[in-house]
């Protein structure tokens, strides 16, 4: 039960991040994913990052994903 | 993706081909009640495969005593309750939290640490979180109880609704109904728990386990593995959601759950009293525990309304059977939680389902 | 003239004495130049064309006042000119009331007003008469706005649920759920940052060229190419209805003109336009977009030989640019039924939405 989707870090400090998803960006928690960090892709459930998201997987599995051609840019752009 | 798409129908057609009979598939999460309904899947799925809804719908199978306590407390001037939107239309003696919003100490939040912070904000009130869902939720609890006694916030109670599934799975497979072929397995519960975690449903009740995500590809690609283990004579554990989904889960969160919670028998609406199938506040913890704090009791009662919610939990049977469905009870107008929940089946069937 | 000195609203400035003076004069006439409203009389004297006129009235109660996109006075244009627009007719004049909070201060105000005077001026709207009041502190939440609004009947033009017939098909000139979602973003308790803009905007432009264009009216006067045959037979059998799906989003809209014709109605998923900021937002909250209101789109139901034409001439103007086709009236089976085929060529149905969407996490 369990509204999550899959949105990246774009800022971190401890376990107070900012995660972004197609352009809405929303504070979150990584005290649940200690290894979550910056630029990761991350599933978030009630203001918890609770997986971090494999990205090939992620094309392969949430379809929104797979049609945004930005994402492989927002990726570049962070990680670059 | 619509390649993807036919080629589990293919898997799935050639599967009641070969078994003859109908296939009973209970999808456990509300969740994907919901997604079914909303892609639509049910009309592209073989006529011989039936879908049974499944308790979870962590609102649905909350008992009304629950929300009588939450609205109890809600009357109080010095309370703040903090909730979840899914939440707020259940109905429970003399109303339910949305039309008891009219004294604005109702608020709903999206993240337990919004409800830690009313608290921060609001120093000359008490602020009771009502603190229901599985175990996909119950870390982000757990997260600020551990906060609160850190930070000495005082005025911060919990209400405890969360549940366990795979004792509800179990208490389901081996009582209640006997008609459950295989289960597909909630996408985001198993993220913390781990598919592991569903090893023994398959180990001592030989059905088939298939974890998957929400997406209408990742359902109907479950159901297309479910159907290869039956037609095969199987019963396998596997995954779909390689994504986010490991066979251990998210050991952090089972950690600050285990370190907060400990597991206690439990009172489900429609399935009765599971052993050791909700989470309960530590002694460590137990300052936090809106019950004590306010020195209430919770006290399961009998239902006499002629909701038949328990079956539908149970998959016994499906909305449209109960004779209130769409008459007496509607989505303006609900009799049980089942129809008042965003996630329950009657309200899914009610929303998206075929005219009948 | 003497200079504002006030920051705030005070009650007296509903008084109708010197304060009530200074608030026409400094704030609220600036923004509103013409001679009908400037001449202040009680009642606004329109000379009309024509005998058919179009009236319709709402009231704005938006909170957050100011959102991406726009703000409360911008809306309360648009919106009246949009039922009026929708209802085939061309807006010409409105009337605009205030209800304002004591202690609401001035360059919110102002703000507002200039909103309502560029909103009006790009809708070649006049505000013609008004009328404010103020209310005590708690007796109204910020501002109250409300505006009626007269239309005239464009020739030609006969929109109504009787014209509507099965083989019809649905057009909508854009992404739906922009202006919910942007509202929803900018909420207490809910609030995130996004990119989401609503889609506020006066749609009377476009409806008047879709409708000079596919109806009965003499297409010498229209820069358009050749109007189709149907068009010159003289009668509107080219647009048969429009309406702009605002509270209740696209669901509510095609259930009432379910509804209302006894027909039924069938959408495809793929073919609705959202933009995926709008969708991962409501995919977040749990919200189903197609309830999801909208405040700069119109739903139109037009005749099959007609739609190509309809959907070219939304597409070559800027509030249409993403305009589809997403689906046609079709004859009911049993009960009249909305019904939509989604991306994976599944089946579901379109309800009408419960009053108030609300978040959820499971």
């Amino acid at each position: 039960m369990c509204l999550a989707i899959p949105a990246r870090i774009v800022e971190l400090e401890k376990d107070n991040a900012v995660v972004d998803a197609m352009g809405n960006r929303w504070r979150a928690k990584t005290t649940l994913l200690p290894e979550a960090k910056l630029g990761d892709l991350v599933l978030i459930h009630a203001g918890f990052a609770i997986s971090l998201v494999d990205e090939e997987e992620a094309k392969e599995t949430w379809q929104l994903l797979a049609e945004i051609a930005d994402f492989d840019q927002t990726k570049n752009k962070l990680s670059g | 993706m619509l390649e993807r798409i036919h080629k589990a129908q293919t898997v799935m057609d050639a599967a009641c081909k070969t078994l003859g009979r109908q296939i009973n598939i209970m999808e456990v999460c509300g969740t994907h009640t919901v997604a079914i309904f909303r892609n639509g899947i049910r009309s592209t799925l073989p006529k011989r495969l039936k879908l049974l809804s499944g308790p979870g719908c962590p609102v649905c199978v909350t008992d009304q005593s629950y929300i009588d306590v939450v609205l109890q407390m809600a009357d109080r001037d010095d309370c703040v309750i903090a909730t979840y939107g899914d939440m707020i239309r259940v109905p429970g003696k003399g109303g339910s939290l949305e039309t008891k919003n009219t004294k604005t100490n109702v608020k709903i939040v999206l993240s337990s640490e919004d409800a830690l912070q009313l608290a921060k904000d609001n120093p000359g009130k008490t602020v009771v979180f009502v603190a229901v869902g599985f175990e996909t939720t119950a870390p982000a609890t757990a997260v600020v109880v551990k906060e609160a006694a850190e930070q000495n916030i005082d005025n911060f109670c919990i209400l405890s609704g969360h549940k366990l599934v795979v004792p509800a799975m179990r208490a389901l497979v081996s009582e209640k109904n006997h008609n459950i072929d295989a289960f597909l397995c909630p996408g985001h519960v198993s993220v913390i728990i781990g598919y592991g975690a569903f090893a023994e449903i398959v180990e001592h009740f030989s059905r088939p386990c298939v974890v998957a995500g929400f997406e209408p590809l990742q359902i109907i690609e479950g159901l297309a593995e479910i159907c290869r283990q039956l037609s095969a004579g199987k019963a396998e554990l596997k995954s779909v959601y390689p994504a986010v989904v490991s066979e251990r889960g998210n050991t952090t969160a089972q950690k600050i759950m285990a370190e907060c919670f400990e597991e206690a028998d439990g009172y489900w609406r429609g399935l009765g009293k599971i052993e050791k199938s909700t989470l309960k506040l530590r002694d460590k913890y137990s300052r936090f525990d809106a019950l004590k704090r306010f020195n209430m009791t919770e006290v399961p009662g009998e239902d006499t309304s002629g909701c038949r919610c328990g079956e539908v939990l149970c998959g016994l049977i499906e909305p449209p059977e109960c004779s209130l469905f769409k008459k007496a009870c509607t989505t303006e107008s609900p009799v049980g939680p089942c129809m008042v929940s965003s996630e329950g089946a009657c309200a899914a069937w009610f929303k998206y389902g075929p005219e009948r | 003239m003497t200079k504002a000195k006030h920051d705030r609203i005070l009650l007296a400035h509903g008084g109708g004495g010197q304060l009530t003076d200074e608030l026409i004069r400094h704030h609220i006439l600036p923004n509103f130049k013409n001679d009908t409203l400037a001449e202040l009389g009680d009642s606004a004297k329109l000379n009309l064309a024509s005998n058919s006129v179009y009236f319709t009235t709402d009231s704005y109660v938006v909170k957050p006042l100011f959102f991406n996109g726009g703000d409360i006075g911008k809306l309360a244009v648009c919106g009246t000119v949009n039922d009026l627009a929708v209802a085939g007719s061309k807006p010409i004049a409105l009337s605009l009331s205030l209800i304002i909070e004591e202690g609401f201060d001035f360059e919110s105000l102002d703000k507002i007003l200039a909103s309502i005077s560029e909103a009006a001026r790009q809708n070649n709207v006049n505000i013609v008469t008004g009328d404010s009041k103020t209310v005590e502190t708690g007796a109204a939440d910020k501002i109250f706005i409300n505006t009626a609004g007269i239309g005239e009947k464009l020739p030609g033009v006969d929109l109504g649920f009787e014209k509507i017939a099965a083989g019809d098909k649905i057009i909508i000139n854009g992404t739906i759920g922009d202006h919910g979602m942007t509202i929803i973003s900018q909420r207490e308790g809910i609030k995130f940052q996004s990119q989401l803009q609503s889609d506020c905007a006066g749609l009377a432009g476009l409806t008047c060229q879709l409708l000079e264009n596919t109806s009965g009216v003499n297409p010498v006067r229209n820069k358009m190419p050749e109007v189709p045959t149907s068009a010159s037979r003289g009668i509107s059998n080219g647009v048969k209805f429009m309406r702009d799906p605002t509270r209740g989003g696209l669901a509510a809209t095609l259930n009432e003109i379910s509804r209302a014709t006894a027909l039924s109605i069938e959408i495809r998923e793929a073919d609705i336009p959202v933009n995926p900021t709008v969708q991962a937002a409501a995919d977040m909250l749990g919200f189903d977009v197609v309830t999801i209101a909208n405040e700069g789109k119109f739903v139109a139901i037009v005749s099959p030989e007609s739609a190509e034409d309809c959907l070219n001439i939304c597409k070559n103007h800027p509030l249409g640019k993403e305009a589809r086709i997403i689906g046609e009236i079709v004859q009911t089976r049993d009960v009249p039924t909305v019904e939509m085929k989604t991306k994976i060529g599944g089946k579901r149905i379109v309800q009408m939405p419960y009053g108030r969407e609300l978040p959820r996490i499971c």
